[in-house]
């Protein structure tokens, strides 16, 4: 799981890198686009790097749900008869680890369908027009709920996946905890910020 | 102080259990939690009902032997085991209730006891350093860094109760093995069995029915002496490293 | 024989002295070598055919179990606690003595042979107590080799301490957990066996009988806590590690299941009992706080480094400590023992604080306590250093009393601790019946009538993993072909049936008093006239109430539920029905010996200053007795003990 994460994790800081490109515009962020597109040109034909990009992260979406499904048939098979009396545990990051992971799973779903397809994108998608194609999506309100819901999900998420992950490769230790704490913090926050910034740009008309 | 219990009864194995009420008058505040449960049981022997059975032995708060979920609490509301709980921690009128550990690998033996020899087959897949009884080298032979010693000890605390599990979302046994892979593996007598000791040991936990880690922390809240989270990353590391040493032959 | 006992109580006879027939003669230095070589070895092919049973798995169980099977014997262990992880020595806090001589500070074998003996005010053998002190340099290098984490200086080297009042630092310790890591190495050793299938383990699973075939030991009959089922377990020799009889008293440092059973029953068997009154009593202890007091915690007898004891000087005085001024405060300790103060010895620590609670002097609830007070090493050393010193022990005191010691002076109390005596062994710590072992405290080999802080831990693995693993080869080589016992052996057939018989009993009395309500009785009773300081008339009125309280138990005790289940009550009525016949023989031996030696204080014999006299020429020997039947009359055996290097001395602390 820490493994398939990570590379997950990445994928995840490039992507909010690129979508804050969508404030200098549509031509960059258009530009961009079809940069990733071209990525590896000309040793690689059109699309080959994005498509191995793809392929990678499809890899790693599939081990990780793999795994966490097995984590979890465990996980409830070691504990067969509940507590009576319930307590609340933990912190909400880590107690909301499995729905957390299945709301994102939906959510990929949507926003490849929405996006890249264009298979359920509200007004007429473009291909190659990423940028009107945000707009388009951010204008909507369950657009706007939907991804700022998955964008909360993803913070919690990561928060508690990047410093789990750290201890499962065995990188934590009682010096480091509190730096790896305050990294899985920040990053947690700044891939949420950046991701809500551009619903919330679309929403009060930064970008349009 | 008068108290109402809410107590998991459980005939045996065999036999499905359910919580049962009962009130306790007259409990002092001085009284351990064990001994308010004492003070029930001889009620409960005079009236004719059978006793809640429960495991204790030192009340010292070193043999690992009692294993009470109280509220919910592995141990209860304090950072203790449940001989070294007060009922000061409780008030007046309040209602208790007291399950046993709950973990597949901790089968109910009866009531409140269970059956935790599973740790005992944690240990004897690995947890011990081969040296037998005559070949011991002049202790003096090897000097230990105070900082390993220490490390050692911090980790050799470990009173096997299994509070880790019972807190544990997961049911895991993570904490419980990596306190010993840890404290035998950060010595330089420990090291010849090094990868070993930590493969065969996580194999067994795995074989035992423990749930998986997903570093909830619940573990190291409960646990009485104060095992430190990062043991379990440092046991992953220590996997880790037998696992790349093996493949590499 | 001849009769020599009152016949107002249970009375005794003296029969035949007893001797100790394995320790060689010649230098003390040389007699376990000697013994070594002498004793017949087993062919290393052999020893896979020879079974041995181990009872308990403490400092010394543990260390026997796991050093047997090294050697190719199959072990049959057996615990009653879930795990052999538990057994109490795991609370052993303050250390393990060894002649080391780390610190060179003139510490030698032949030093730490001397202050045991002299410690054990003069009623232990110098055979085994020289052998003792050979053999603790060489656990401190096997317990290493295990990994156990004594604390080590910054060089990296083994740290010591010094400890129970003597000059040298030889004390090695793990914090105030010395015990339990310790026991953790013996316990992972054994696992270790466990794995490899030489040593078949038998977790809760208690003694309750011994087979004795052809008038030696072949098994024992043990039962399934679980089940309640009854089983035979056969073997070629018995080893009893099952530790000390503490918990006659009721309340003591003990754990709660700790208990005198397989010591007893192999009693009852044949085995000579020797010297039960010799039990010590630890001066710091958490005082009671109720009638529900289960059990007692000991606090490190350190704390008497700093701590000053007082009480007031007036009866009845039930103001707080602080509004006490320091005029009516009596600090008994340093006025009646000037030069070693708070620091005296833990027998005459113990008497004097019971000496002013009976005075009406004591603190705290019911007056069963006396002030540990550190306000002046406070001032004087300033908090912070009295916390890095202490800090453990006084949150440990805080979480249990619930008061702060910074600021309240603590309240303690002595409590029964250890008992030195246990079943007479020989000096291959065989008993008087053949193929039955006895090591750590169920013997009663090395502590003479009083034990040194740091020295039950030393025994319990001096015994464990080096002698009886050397000496029980002699009787096994000599004994090679034993025959098969079977369950339809008669001699098996009657310990089964006794054995059925009493636990159906115990469940079929329906009475209307519970196990514990028997038990507080006999101990409040043996704490009263057997504790720290006994009379004649005392131990006369306690032998003359057992044998009533022992009817009453027949007759009124009532244990829920059957026997075919987990039956907690029914586990402790079992366990009681033995101390209610071992209060008696201990109450007897303490009549019998009519002087005050270690932790064993007649009031008749005391110096003009208060202090034990010992009577050399009376008493200078072992007590070994024989069963003679429940309130019959046993039969006393004397060992003469001769002093050839360490003479007896008196003690003085004034």
């Amino acid at each position: 799981m820490a493994v398939s994460g990570l590379l997950m994790l990445g994928y995840l800081v490039a992507h909010v890198a690129g979508n804050l490109k969508v404030f200098f515009g549509p031509e960059e962020f258009n530009a961009y686009g079809h940069w990733l597109r071209v990525m590896g040109a000309p040793v690689l034909h059109h699309a080959w790097a994005l498509w191995l990009v793809r392929i990678v992260l499809l890899a790693a979406v599939v081990a990780h749900a793999v795994c966490a499904y097995q984590l979890s048939r465990r996980d409830v098979r070691a504990r067969p008869t509940a507590y009576v009396h319930r307590r609340r545990r933990a912190s909400y990051a880590t107690r909301t680890m499995r729905w957390g992971g299945i709301i994102l799973a939906l959510f990929i779903v949507w926003h490849i369908l929405d996006l890249t397809t264009g298979t359920v994108h509200p007004g007429g998608f473009e291909e190659g027009k990423p940028y009107q194609n945000v707009v388009d999506t951010f204008s909507t309100w369950y657009g706007n709920v939907i991804y700022i819901v998955a964008m909360l999900a993803v913070g919690l998420h990561v928060r508690h996946g990047f410093w789990s992950a750290a201890q499962t490769l065995g990188v934590g230790n009682a010096r480091r905890e509190r730096l790896l704490r305050a990294a899985a913090n920040t990053l947690a926050l700044v891939l949420t910020a950046g991701f809500v910034s551009v619903p919330v740009a679309v929403m009060t008309g930064v970008v349009s | 102080m008068r108290l109402t219990l809410r107590v998991w009864r459980q005939r045996n194995a065999d036999t499905p259990g359910a919580m049962s009420t009962y009130d306790v008058d007259g409990i002092s505040a001085d009284m351990s939690f064990l001994e308010m449960l004492d003070t029930l049981n001889e009620d409960l022997i005079l009236r004719g009902e059978d006793p809640v059975a429960f495991d204790h032995d030192c009340r010292e708060g070193i043999c690992g032997a009692c294993s009470l979920v109280i509220n919910g609490d592995a141990h209860g509301p304090e950072r203790t085991t449940t001989c070294q709980l007060h009922m000061r921690s409780f008030h007046d009128g309040d209602t208790i209730d007291v399950e046993p550990w709950r973990a597949s690998a901790f089968p109910v033996v009866k009531d409140l006891v269970v059956d935790r020899s599973a740790f005992d087959r944690v240990i004897q897949a690995g947890g011990y350093i081969t040296a037998p009884t005559g070949a011991a080298p002049e202790a003096h032979a090897s000097p230990v860094p105070k900082a390993d010693a220490d490390s050692a000890f911090e980790h050799a605390e470990c009173i096997g109760c299994g509070a880790c599990v019972a807190a544990c979302p997961n049911g895991s046994a993570m904490l419980f093995t990596s306190a010993k892979v840890n404290h035998l593996n950060v010595l330089p007598q420990g090291s010849p069995e090094r990868e070993t000791r930590v493969l065969d040991m996580v194999a067994q936990m795995d074989a035992e029915g423990f749930g998986g880690c997903t570093l909830t922390g619940e573990c190291a809240t409960a646990c009485p002496k104060g095992i430190p989270l990062p043991s379990i990353s440092a046991m992953n590391k220590e996997w880790l490293r037998a696992r790349r040493k093996a493949a590499r032959g | 024989m001849n009769s020599t006992g009152p016949t107002e109580y249970a009375a005794y006879t003296t029969g035949d002295p007893l001797a100790d027939t394995k320790a060689p003669a010649g230098p003390v230095a040389e007699r376990w070598d000697t013994r070594r070589f002498e004793a017949k070895l087993v062919n290393p092919a052999n020893r896979r055919k020879h079974r041995i049973i181990v009872v308990g798995t403490g400092l010394a169980g543990g260390s026997a179990g796991a050093t047997l099977a090294e050697q190719g014997y199959h072990v049959v262990q057996f615990c009653f606690q879930d795990s052999p992880r538990r057994a109490h020595s795991i609370a052993a806090q303050g250390g393990i003595n060894a002649a080391k001589n780390y610190r060179n500070d003139g510490d030698s074998i032949h030093r730490l042979f001397y202050d045991t003996v002299k410690g054990g005010d003069f009623r232990a053998r110098e055979s085994n107590v020289h052998r003792l002190a050979q053999i603790s340099v060489e656990i401190i290098d096997q317990c290493v080799a295990q990994g156990v984490p004594f604390a080590r200086e910054y060089g990296g080297l083994l740290d010591t301490r010094s400890f129970g009042g003597v000059q040298v630092s030889r004390t090695f310790y793990a914090r105030g957990q010395t015990g339990q890591q310790l026991l953790l190495g013996a316990y992972q050793a054994l696992s270790r066996q466990i794995a490899a299938g030489n040593v078949e383990m038998h977790a809760r699973t208690e003694m309750l009988d011994l087979v004795v075939v052809d008038g030696r030991a072949r098994g024992i009959v043990a039962r399934d806590l679980i089940t309640g089922e009854i089983s035979t377990h056969y073997a070629d020799a018995v080893v009893l590690a099952s530790g000390g009889y503490g918990n006659v008293f009721y309340l003591s440092t003990n754990a709660m299941n700790s208990n005198a059973t397989a010591v007893w029953r192999a009693h009852r068997r044949g085995a000579y009992f020797a010297n039960p009154c010799f039990t010590q009593i630890h001066p710091t202890c958490i005082p009671r706080t109720g009638d529900h007091q289960s059990k007692l915690t000991l606090m490190s007898e350190s704390l008497r480094n700093d701590g000053r004891i007082w009480v007031p000087k007036a009866e009845g005085d039930t103001r707080p400590a602080a509004e006490i001024p320091e005029d009516e405060r009596d600090y008994y300790l340093e006025r009646i023992y000037p030069s070693f103060g708070n620091l005296v010895p833990r027998d005459i620590a113990s008497r004097a604080a019971k000496n002013v609670c009976d005075e009406g002097r004591g603190v705290g609830p019911g007056g069963q306590g006396v002030y540990l007070d550190f306000a002046d090493a406070i001032r004087r050393m300033g908090r912070r250093a009295v916390e890095e010193r202490y800090g453990n022990l006084f949150d440990m005191y805080e979480r249990i009393t619930a008061e702060n010691p910074y600021e309240v002076p603590m309240r303690i109390y002595p409590a029964v601790h250890y008992t030195m005596g246990g079943l007479w062994v020989d000096y291959d710590l065989q008993t008087t019946v053949p193929g039955l072992f006895a090591v750590g405290e169920a013997n009663f080999s090395d502590h003479g009538a009083n034990r040194l802080g740091a020295s039950a831990l030393m025994q319990g693995l001096a015994d464990g993993y080096f002698v009886l693993p050397a000496t029980i080869n002699d009787y096994l080589a000599r004994h090679p072909h034993a025959q098969p016992v079977t369950d339809e052996h008669p001699a098996v057939r009657e310990v089964l049936a006794e054995t059925e018989d009493r636990l159906n009993l115990l469940l079929a009395v329906d009475g209307d008093r519970t196990p514990d309500s028997f038990h507080r009785e006999l101990g409040e009773l043996m704490w009263e006239y057997c504790g720290m300081a006994r009379t004649e008339a005392g131990l006369r009125t306690a032998l003359a109430r057992i044998p009533e309280i022992r009817r009453e138990f027949w007759s009124r005790i009532k244990v829920p539920g059957t026997g075919e289940e987990f039956n907690q009550s029914l586990e402790k009525a079992n366990r009681i029905v033995d101390y209610l016949e071992l209060a008696e023989l201990m109450c007897l031996d303490a009549l019998h010996r009519a002087e005050s030696c270690g932790g064993h204080f007649r009031e008749e014999s005391q110096t003009p200053d208060g202090e034990a006299a010992r009577r050399d020429e009376e008493f200078s020997y072992a007590a070994a007795w024989e069963f003679g039947g429940t309130g019959g009359s046993p039969v006393l055996h004397k060992e003469d003990l001769a002093f050839e290097y360490v003479h007896p001395t008196q003690r003085s602390y004034a």
